[in-house]
């Protein structure tokens, strides 16, 4: 299943990093501490944040993460979204929590 | 054989710009076509320790030498050293201060996770001189 496909299907907003919406799924990671998430998160996962800075772009960058939704509609601040549109890094938003979401993705990819 | 130098400056006390030269080493290594492996620990180790070096050194300088056989990197900061190395390798220990915390860092994992994504990691470090961190990743390792 893809970026945008998943999206779809559990209503989530786009924000930024529209280029990277075609990409395949393979997974999901819960996480804020951003060393920690760094160190774990793989690639293809749907990385599940309420970190919404630069950083976290570097980061879902560096771990070749598919996609990043920020939970609880956590804000996602100015240069991060442009990283992520030059990245093409999708960042999505949605008002349910990790745990939540989780449990949909997990549902959605079988 | 050295098949790539390259140098950056690591930018101090800005956040925005860290993560700069590991993503470009990172792009790089993938154009060569490196193994993916070895690109994903060079670039969390070299992305931790640019976060270190603008935490707690304000910047410094990156040099990277990629050859087949491995990738070696220098960070080089002048910053105030690191007082106990002994106590900074340990996983949850941090000296970050809180504003550093909730940007999602300081948790007591920059040096834990370097050593752990590295093949060899030397630390050369004198307090009110600066750190040098030498890391060293092979493919296949």
């Amino acid at each position: 299943m893809t970026v945008q496909e998943l999206a779809g299907r559990l209503g989530w907003e786009l924000l930024a990093g529209e280029g990277g919406c075609g990409r395949e799924v393979d997974g999901c990671y819960v996480g804020d501490l951003l060393s920690w998430v760094m160190s774990r998160a793989q690639a293809g996962n749907v990385w599940l944040t309420v970190m919404g800075n630069i950083n976290a772009i570097a980061v879902a960058s560096l771990t070749d993460s598919a996609c990043i939704v920020l939970t609880e509609s956590a804000a996602l601040d100015a240069e991060a979204r442009a990283r992520a549109d030059q990245q093409e890094i999708p960042v999505y938003t949605t008002g349910k929590n990790s745990y939540e979401t989780a449990l949909a993705v997990a549902e959605a990819l079988g | 054989m050295s098949m790539l130098s390259l140098k950056y400056e690591v930018p101090g006390d800005d956040f925005t710009r860290a993560g700069e030269a590991s993503s470009d080493v990172k792009h790089k290594l993938k154009q060569l076509g490196y193994d993916p492996g070895a690109v994903r620990r060079v670039a969390i180790a070299m992305y931790e320790g640019e976060i270190n070096m603008v935490i707690h050194a304000g910047g410094g300088e990156a040099y990277v030498e990629i050859s087949p056989e491995e990738v070696e990197i220098h960070l080089v900061d002048h910053g105030p050293g690191i007082p106990d190395v002994e106590k900074a390798m340990q996983a949850g220990y941090s000296t970050a201060p809180d504003n550093v915390r909730s940007l999602g860092f300081g948790a007591g994992m920059g040096l834990p996770n370097i050593k752990k994504y590295t093949d060899d990691l030397q630390i050369e470090t004198e307090v009110g001189k600066g750190t040098t961190l030498i890391m060293k990743v092979r493919p296949g390792a």
